[in-house]
């Protein structure tokens, strides 16, 4: 097929981090008026890529070529002003601002050196009509959903003269809706013959969007496919590098659970979940399943002592206790790997060593330091098992990839031996290798006798681990339902719909 | 280890500049079996900000700042003194104005962590308020005194070497033992890193807080004594004025983030020893009194700058833009449309 000449060709790319070699050699074509997806791992270096691209980072060697022209942009501005726009998986707006400056700031249309609110608003409204969007655009950007900061985020890259747009993850938070209506602009904006790099860890879409595809793994250049000449099978083996194993069910057969660890009765707070009660039992595995915003997270929470209930009662191992801090839940063994990582996991500023061990260290406490021979055996043991890519204990936590991250904050909790881990969200935003690896892992410990609270969206992944599942739905319990051969993914969608009235 | 390499390397600038003007500046005897020279002073008359700086250094690396430790300076050095006038023993005198120091500085801690107030505000309390405080324990008045076994503290020798320079060194040892040896360091680093991730992650913040302050006390205490000690009177006014604010800069030019998180022990100490450097050589070098502040706020700049890696890539990358083998900036390409 004849291709039209590429808009963009980066060639013999290469980035070196400390202790790490991000990139080696890649090389990127995008074509005018394709969706071009960047496919691979966490860690085989996607981001630094677009790093390098847009200016965020400079690049040890290769070359950069914009419409045949070589470039080399020394920030992030200078590759928007060239025309290539970037919407980060991480809104980059300010949600106290309205709609129309967030679109159009640093770039307010002015009179007589003040700011033309008139024309400014005028300006967003048209932007946004490009994208089918009809927004109050002087109404404070918090009032609009996730989605919508998404869109207003990618009519703000679109408002300069946009040659190339690069969506980094802008779906990993969208519902199955709001993904539709970000496509329709996709394709809209394709036809205007936009160069469109699209990053996302969901397969499905990928092959719903996208017209050719580039496939990195480990910082190497993979090769470059047709997405109609390549099949999902093919496109997870190349990027994981080997063939992807039957993933069935992966606990047993199914087992009886005798002995109670953890019991909660009519555990609520207000304001966040309604009165609860759910029972795991030892070497169980229960899923949590609901949308978002349904009070997972709530659950888990309250089961960890981050929240105080103000209600109910909570018995570990048949004793009533009550769970003040996290570390009084840390007492009694129950370990929680929280959902958002940056924020409430990881120190970033620290090394992987040393948000290993942190957990330990805290209980420990200050005066009795875990001993450095100590430290280093576990977390040598931790980085091989749980395969910690760079395999170096030293460097900061921030310069692993998202998915290693999320290993060594798994890490942190098993050396602790927890007799209850709760997962919020472990698999989110990382590769398909890394998932397998940690749902196994769940299926290991399960079967080690340690019970697992297992919160995921992705209700295949629940399926395939839990023993059984409770769903919420609007800060209730709705239902328990065991995990049988009857139990698929329409059932719960079902029981979740139909508020468990069944 | 790199991190230091500038703040030596500007110390050593300093140092440099006092030869120039003063030759036999890094000449040190010994006479009647003490250490004389004028690096000796220097390490003298920084001690007490040296000590203050590492107390302010793990409070910095909580997340936090100490804006107090200036007039905690001024108490402690005013309640040893009215121990010592009212005659009571050194060591009565000496214990009962740290502890006096210590309470504060748990006080200071109890308002940031338990009560929940941002430390710039609960520590700006007592700020103001401590001056006061001095000023009524020594009555308004400036308390001298005259006990031999004090002026040791802050004025006597010890094996040859100046009194406040052993303390000094003492406490770094403690604090470099109870960081480093002990896990007290990381544990800091991490509240100060993300205090919510910490908490999730087991550790008691609160607790490490309110160390972390009365720390900072302490070693504000012990400067106050040394100050005292070595003028031979108390001045509730004047103690320890403004050294919060030379602390804190000693501890951002030795390399700890504001922000809070790593800290570097080691770095502390050469942004002290930098400070008073600099106040030496305004003195050698010969600046006018009354253009002493604006010299002084002109090198901190220059310093700060120097420090800043973002300023060094910057000024490295315009003066070299000829030498990277990278494309030229006037050749990039501006798409127009």
């Amino acid at each position: 097929m004849d291709a039209p000449a590429p808009v963009l060709r980066m060639s013999g790319i290469g980035k070196q981090f400390p202790g790490v070699r991000a990139l080696d050699r890649v090389d990127l074509r995008l074509l005018p008026g394709e969706v071009h997806a960047l496919m691979g791992e966490n860690g085989a270096g996607k981001s630094t890529l677009i790093k390098v691209l847009t200016g965020v980072h400079p690049a040890d060697e290769g070359a950069v070529e914009l419409d045949g022209r070589p470039v080399a942009f020394a920030s992030p501005l200078e590759a928007r002003q060239a025309g290539i726009s970037t919407v980060y998986q991480e809104v980059n707006l300010c949600t106290n601002l309205s709609v129309a400056e967030n679109i159009l700031i640093g770039r307010e249309p002015r009179r007589f050196g003040r700011i033309d609110w008139k024309r400014m608003r005028a300006r967003a409204r048209e932007l946004l009509a490009r994208m089918e969007l009809d927004l109050d655009v002087s109404a404070p950007l918090s009032s609009y959903s996730l989605a919508i900061q998404q869109m207003v985020a990618i009519a703000r890259a679109l408002d300069v003269e946009a040659r190339v747009l690069i969506l980094d993850e802008p779906t990993s938070s969208l519902d199955a809706d709001e993904v539709g209506q970000l496509f329709r602009v996709m394709r809209r904006l394709k036809e205007e013959g936009i160069a469109i790099l699209f990053v996302t860890h969901f397969l499905d879409q990928v092959y719903e969007i996208s017209d050719r595809m580039t496939i990195l793994r480990n910082g190497r250049l993979v090769g470059e496919y047709l997405t109609r000449e390549l099949s999902q099978v093919e496109l997870v083996a190349k990027m994981i590098g080997q063939e992807l194993e039957a993933l069935d069910k992966l606990h047993g057969e199914a087992r009886a659970f005798t002995r109670p660890l953890v019991e909660a009765r009519e555990l609520s707070r207000s304001g966040a979940i309604e009165p609860f009660s759910l029972t795991i039992h030892e070497g169980q595995v229960v899923g949590l399943a609901g949308l978002l915003g349904s009070g997972r997270t709530e659950v888990a929470r309250l089961l960890f002592g981050a929240d105080h209930p103000s209600g109910g009662q909570l018995a570990v191992r048949g004793e009533p206790v009550t769970l003040r801090t996290p570390r009084a839940a840390m007492n009694h063994k129950i370990a929680f790997c929280s959902e958002n990582r940056k924020t409430d996991g990881l120190i970033e500023d620290l090394t992987v060593r040393e948000n290993i061990v942190l957990a330990l260290q805290a209980t420990r406490g200050w005066t009795r330091p875990v001993p450095r021979e100590q430290q280093d055996q576990l977390v040598a043991k931790y980085v091989k098992a749980l395969r910690i890519n760079p395999p170096n204990p030293e460097i900061p936590v921030r310069n692993l990839s998202g998915g290693n991250q999320q290993k060594v904050l798994l890490a942190r909790w098993l050396i602790l031996e927890p007799r209850l881990l709760i997962l919020d969200e472990p698999t989110r935003g990382i590769d398909v290798g890394a998932k397998t690896e940690i749902q196994r892992l769940v299926a290991e410990l399960s079967d080690g006798g340690v019970a697992v609270l297992f919160i995921s969206a992705e209700l295949e992944e629940v399926l395939r681990l839990s023993h059984k599942v409770a769903v919420l739905r609007d800060r209730r319990l709705i239902a328990e339902l065991p995990n049988d051969d009857e139990l698929t993914k329409e059932v719960i969608m079902e029981t979740i719909a139909s508020g468990g009235r069944t | 280890m790199r991190r230091l390499l500038w703040p030596i390397l500007i110390l050593a600038a300093l140092l440099l500049v006092n030869v120039i003007f003063t030759p036999g500046f890094f000449s040190i005897q010994l006479r009647e079996g003490h250490l004389y020279g004028s690096l000796i002073d220097i390490l003298r008359f920084g001690a007490p900000l040296i000590l203050v700086s590492l107390g302010m250094t793990l409070v910095i690396a909580t997340g936090g700042i100490d804006l107090s430790v200036g007039s905690v300076v001024a108490i402690g050095a005013a309640l040893a003194c009215l121990q010592i006038s009212q005659d009571q023993g050194v060591l009565v005198a000496v214990a009962l104005s740290l502890g006096l120091c210590l309470l504060l500085g748990a006080w200071n801690g109890f308002l940031i962590a338990a009560v929940g107030i941002q430390p710039i505000i609960a520590t700006l309390i007592l700020m103001v308020t401590g001056r006061g405080l001095a000023q009524l324990i020594t009555d308004g008045q400036i308390i001298t005194v005259n006990e031999p076994a004090y002026k040791l503290i802050g004025g006597g020798y010890l094996l040859t070497v100046p009194f406040g320079i052993l303390i000094v060194l003492v406490v770094l040892a403690v604090t470099a033992f109870l960081t480093r040896r002990l896990a007290l360091g990381v544990l800091i680093e991490s509240v100060g890193g993300n205090a919510e991730a910490s908490r999730l992650a087991g550790i008691r913040a609160r607790g490490i807080i309110v160390m972390v302050y009365a720390f900072a006390a302490l070693c504000a205490g012990v400067a106050g004594l040394m100050i005292s000690s070595n003028v031979s009177s108390a001045d509730g006014n004047n103690a320890g004025l403004w050294i919060e604010l030379d602390a804190i800069l000693a501890v951002v030019i030795g390399g700890t983030s504001l922000a809070g998180g790593r800290f570097s022990l080691g770095g502390t100490v050469i942004g002290a020893l930098i400070i008073q450097t600099l106040t030496t050589t305004i003195y050698s070098v010969g600046v006018p009194p009354e253009t002493t502040l604006l010299f002084k706020a002109l090198v901190v700049t220059a310093v700060c700058l120097i420090q800043s890696q973002a300023f060094r890539d910057k000024v490295f990358r315009r003066r070299g833009g000829t030498a990277p083998p990278q494309p030229v900036n006037e050749e990039k390409v501006r798409v127009s449309t």
